[in-house]
Protein backbone atom coordinates (compact mmCIF):
# COMPACT_ATOMS: atom_id res chain seq x y z
CA UNK A 1 0.00 0.00 0.00
CA UNK A 2 2.83 2.25 0.91
CA UNK A 3 4.86 1.84 -2.11
CA UNK A 4 1.90 1.91 -4.10
CA UNK A 5 1.59 5.28 -2.86
CA UNK A 6 4.81 6.51 -3.29
CA UNK A 7 4.95 5.20 -7.09
CA UNK A 8 1.72 7.32 -7.55
CA UNK A 9 3.37 10.59 -6.13
CA UNK A 10 6.31 10.03 -7.94
CA UNK A 11 4.50 9.40 -11.30
CA UNK A 12 2.89 12.33 -10.42
CA UNK A 13 5.86 14.61 -9.43
CA UNK A 14 7.21 13.94 -12.60
CA UNK A 15 4.40 14.73 -15.00
CA UNK A 16 3.84 17.93 -13.39
CA UNK A 17 7.70 18.39 -13.64
CA UNK A 18 7.30 17.10 -17.57
CA UNK A 19 4.56 19.92 -17.91
CA UNK A 20 5.67 22.63 -16.35
CA UNK A 21 9.08 22.30 -18.61
CA UNK A 22 7.35 21.69 -21.32
CA UNK A 23 5.60 25.30 -21.36
CA UNK A 24 8.54 27.57 -19.85
CA UNK A 25 9.35 30.40 -22.03
CA UNK A 26 12.23 30.38 -24.28
CA UNK A 27 15.28 31.39 -23.45
CA UNK A 28 16.44 35.32 -23.27
CA UNK A 29 12.90 36.40 -23.51
CA UNK A 30 11.67 37.22 -20.37
CA UNK A 31 7.89 37.83 -19.76
CA UNK A 32 8.37 41.52 -18.33
CA UNK A 33 11.83 43.31 -19.54
CA UNK A 34 10.21 47.07 -18.85
CA UNK A 35 12.40 47.29 -15.65
CA UNK A 36 15.75 45.67 -16.82
CA UNK A 37 14.94 47.96 -19.96
CA UNK A 38 14.60 51.18 -17.77
CA UNK A 39 17.66 49.78 -15.65
CA UNK A 40 20.11 50.09 -18.73
CA UNK A 41 18.50 53.50 -19.98
CA UNK A 42 18.40 55.44 -17.29
CA UNK A 43 20.98 53.96 -14.65
CA UNK A 44 24.02 55.94 -15.91
CA UNK A 45 22.91 59.02 -15.69
CA UNK A 46 20.87 58.69 -12.44
CA UNK A 47 23.03 56.85 -10.37
CA UNK A 48 25.71 58.58 -12.24
CA UNK A 49 27.83 54.80 -12.45
CA UNK A 50 29.07 52.71 -15.03
CA UNK A 51 28.31 49.75 -13.26
CA UNK A 52 24.74 49.02 -13.38
CA UNK A 53 24.69 45.86 -10.74
CA UNK A 54 26.11 48.85 -8.34
CA UNK A 55 23.49 51.06 -9.36
CA UNK A 56 20.89 48.51 -8.34
CA UNK A 57 22.37 46.88 -5.56
CA UNK A 58 23.06 50.47 -3.77
CA UNK A 59 21.10 52.78 -4.61
CA UNK A 60 17.71 51.35 -6.45
CA UNK A 61 17.70 48.22 -3.51
CA UNK A 62 19.83 50.33 -1.31
CA UNK A 63 17.57 49.24 1.87
CA UNK A 64 17.72 45.82 0.97
CA UNK A 65 22.10 46.08 1.20
CA UNK A 66 21.48 48.27 4.27
CA UNK A 67 20.19 44.68 5.34
CA UNK A 68 22.69 42.18 4.09
CA UNK A 69 25.13 45.17 6.37
CA UNK A 70 23.11 44.66 9.52
CA UNK A 71 23.10 40.72 9.04
CA UNK A 72 26.84 40.52 9.13
CA UNK A 73 27.36 43.39 11.86
CA UNK A 74 24.71 40.78 13.83
CA UNK A 75 27.15 37.99 12.93
CA UNK A 76 30.37 39.72 13.94
CA UNK A 77 28.96 41.18 17.30
CA UNK A 78 27.88 37.65 18.24
CA UNK A 79 30.86 35.85 17.63
CA UNK A 80 32.97 38.48 19.32
CA UNK A 81 30.28 38.85 22.38
CA UNK A 82 30.08 35.13 22.73
CA UNK A 83 34.28 34.35 22.63
CA UNK A 84 35.94 37.51 23.61
CA UNK A 85 36.47 35.75 27.26
CA UNK A 86 38.48 32.97 25.84
CA UNK A 87 40.61 35.11 23.46
CA UNK A 88 42.64 37.23 25.55
CA UNK A 89 42.12 40.87 26.78
CA UNK A 90 42.40 42.19 23.49
CA UNK A 91 38.73 42.93 21.13
CA UNK B 1 52.93 25.79 12.38
CA UNK B 2 54.28 28.54 9.89
CA UNK B 3 57.02 27.20 7.99
CA UNK B 4 59.50 29.50 5.69
CA UNK B 5 57.47 28.72 2.99
CA UNK B 6 54.43 30.22 4.50
CA UNK B 7 56.56 33.28 5.67
CA UNK B 8 58.39 33.84 2.45
CA UNK B 9 54.77 33.10 0.34
CA UNK B 10 53.15 36.09 2.46
CA UNK B 11 55.80 38.22 2.40
CA UNK B 12 55.69 38.80 -1.15
CA UNK B 13 51.69 38.16 -1.54
CA UNK B 14 50.14 39.97 1.44
CA UNK B 15 50.81 43.71 -0.26
CA UNK B 16 49.34 42.70 -3.07
CA UNK B 17 46.19 40.83 -2.12
CA UNK B 18 46.09 44.41 0.17
CA UNK B 19 46.36 46.92 -2.57
CA UNK B 20 43.61 44.33 -4.88
CA UNK B 21 41.25 44.71 -2.00
CA UNK B 22 41.90 48.75 -1.92
CA UNK B 23 41.36 48.95 -5.66
CA UNK B 24 38.19 46.55 -5.78
CA UNK B 25 36.67 48.69 -2.95
CA UNK B 26 37.32 52.07 -4.59
CA UNK B 27 36.70 51.25 -8.02
CA UNK B 28 32.95 49.43 -7.15
CA UNK B 29 31.47 51.56 -9.40
CA UNK B 30 33.21 51.20 -12.38
CA UNK B 31 34.52 47.50 -12.30
CA UNK B 32 32.90 44.44 -11.20
CA UNK B 33 32.81 43.98 -7.28
CA UNK B 34 32.21 46.55 -4.85
CA UNK B 35 32.40 46.66 -0.62
CA UNK B 36 31.19 43.09 0.07
CA UNK B 37 33.41 41.52 -2.12
CA UNK B 38 36.77 44.28 -1.82
CA UNK B 39 36.47 43.65 1.91
CA UNK B 40 36.74 39.84 1.66
CA UNK B 41 39.84 40.27 -0.15
CA UNK B 42 41.42 42.98 2.35
CA UNK B 43 40.43 40.62 5.12
CA UNK B 44 41.92 37.48 3.13
CA UNK B 45 45.08 39.41 3.18
CA UNK B 46 44.89 40.42 6.72
CA UNK B 47 43.98 36.60 7.41
CA UNK B 48 47.26 35.62 5.84
CA UNK B 49 49.17 37.76 7.71
CA UNK B 50 47.63 36.70 10.93
CA UNK B 51 48.58 32.88 10.48
CA UNK B 52 51.90 33.44 9.07
CA UNK B 53 52.89 34.73 12.68
CA UNK B 54 53.18 33.66 15.60
CA UNK B 55 51.16 34.76 18.84
CA UNK B 56 52.86 37.54 20.44
CA UNK B 57 54.20 39.28 16.63
CA UNK B 58 49.73 39.10 16.08
CA UNK B 59 49.61 40.40 19.40
CA UNK B 60 51.38 43.54 18.98
CA UNK B 61 50.23 43.96 15.47
CA UNK B 62 46.82 43.80 15.82
CA UNK B 63 46.49 45.20 19.45
CA UNK B 64 46.56 49.29 17.80
CA UNK B 65 44.15 48.21 15.40
CA UNK B 66 40.56 49.40 16.21
CA UNK B 67 38.46 46.42 14.58
CA UNK B 68 35.17 46.66 16.58
CA UNK B 69 35.19 50.41 16.08
CA UNK B 70 35.65 50.23 12.59
CA UNK B 71 33.33 48.10 12.18
CA UNK B 72 30.37 50.36 13.78
CA UNK B 73 32.42 53.12 12.14
CA UNK B 74 31.51 51.69 8.71
CA UNK B 75 27.89 50.59 9.84
CA UNK B 76 27.05 54.38 11.17
CA UNK B 77 28.82 55.73 7.92
CA UNK B 78 26.35 53.78 5.74
CA UNK B 79 23.03 54.89 7.81
CA UNK B 80 24.28 58.22 7.84
CA UNK B 81 24.91 58.03 4.41
CA UNK B 82 21.43 56.97 4.00
CA UNK B 83 20.06 59.78 6.08
CA UNK B 84 21.38 62.10 3.78
CA UNK B 85 19.03 61.08 1.11
CA UNK B 86 16.01 62.87 3.50
CA UNK B 87 16.81 66.03 3.17
CA UNK B 88 13.83 66.80 0.35
CA UNK B 89 13.92 62.86 -0.90
CA UNK B 90 13.82 59.41 0.59
CA UNK B 91 16.07 57.22 2.47
CA UNK B 92 19.40 56.65 0.50
CA UNK B 93 18.20 58.58 -2.36
CA UNK B 94 21.26 59.10 -4.07
CA UNK B 95 21.58 63.02 -3.40
CA UNK B 96 25.50 63.45 -4.33
CA UNK B 97 25.47 62.50 -7.67
CA UNK B 98 25.57 64.87 -10.25
CA UNK B 99 26.07 67.57 -7.96
CA UNK B 100 29.79 68.58 -8.12
CA UNK B 101 30.38 67.30 -4.78
CA UNK B 102 33.58 64.88 -4.55
CA UNK B 103 32.73 61.88 -6.05
CA UNK B 104 29.86 63.83 -7.77
CA UNK B 105 30.65 64.37 -11.33
CA UNK B 106 27.93 63.17 -14.09
CA UNK B 107 28.84 60.02 -16.27
CA UNK B 108 28.24 60.64 -19.71
CA UNK B 109 25.58 58.57 -21.18
CA UNK B 110 27.26 55.39 -23.35
CA UNK B 111 30.54 53.54 -24.15
CA UNK B 112 33.07 55.31 -21.38
CA UNK B 113 36.36 54.62 -19.90
CA UNK B 114 35.32 55.29 -16.06
CA UNK B 115 36.15 57.81 -14.36
CA UNK B 116 37.07 57.25 -10.68
CA UNK B 117 35.12 60.76 -9.65
CA UNK B 118 31.76 59.50 -10.29
CA UNK B 119 29.05 58.11 -8.47
CA UNK B 120 27.60 59.84 -5.62
CA UNK B 121 26.66 58.11 -2.33
CA UNK B 122 27.48 55.05 -4.31
CA UNK B 123 31.24 55.39 -3.44
CA UNK B 124 30.77 56.56 -0.22
CA UNK B 125 28.62 53.50 0.55
CA UNK B 126 31.08 51.01 -1.22
CA UNK B 127 33.39 52.28 0.82
CA UNK B 128 32.10 52.34 4.41
CA UNK B 129 30.99 48.30 3.46
CA UNK B 130 33.90 47.80 2.81
CA UNK B 131 35.35 49.16 5.98
CA UNK B 132 32.75 47.06 7.80
CA UNK B 133 33.70 43.86 6.61
CA UNK B 134 36.79 43.88 6.63
CA UNK B 135 37.35 44.76 10.22
CA UNK B 136 34.07 41.78 10.69
CA UNK B 137 35.97 39.19 9.43
CA UNK B 138 39.45 39.93 10.14
CA UNK B 139 38.02 40.28 13.72
CA UNK B 140 36.44 36.63 13.56
CA UNK B 141 39.48 35.72 11.93
CA UNK B 142 42.18 37.00 14.59
CA UNK B 143 39.52 35.90 17.90
CA UNK B 144 39.86 31.97 16.55
CA UNK B 145 43.80 32.23 15.91
CA UNK B 146 43.48 33.37 19.38
CA UNK B 147 41.88 30.89 20.68
CA UNK B 148 43.39 28.07 18.77
CA UNK B 149 46.78 29.67 19.64
CA UNK B 150 46.74 29.43 23.20
CA UNK B 151 48.74 27.71 26.12
CA UNK B 152 47.09 24.51 27.49
CA UNK B 153 47.45 25.57 30.88
CA UNK B 154 46.08 29.03 30.11
CA UNK B 155 42.17 27.40 29.86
Amino acid sequence: MRRALGLFAFLSFIIFLLAAAISLRPFGEPPHAEMDTYFIEHAQEEASANNVVTSVVFDYRGFDTLGEATVLFTAVSGVLMALRHYGGKEK
Amino acid sequence: MTTTIIRTTTKILAPLILVFGSYIILHGHLTPGGGFQGGAVFASGLALLIVANNKEKVKELFDKVPLSQLESLGALGFLGIGALGLMGYTFLKNVIANSDFLFGAPTPKGINPGYLNTGGTLSYLNIFVGTKVLAGLTSIVLIFFLILRRERDEW
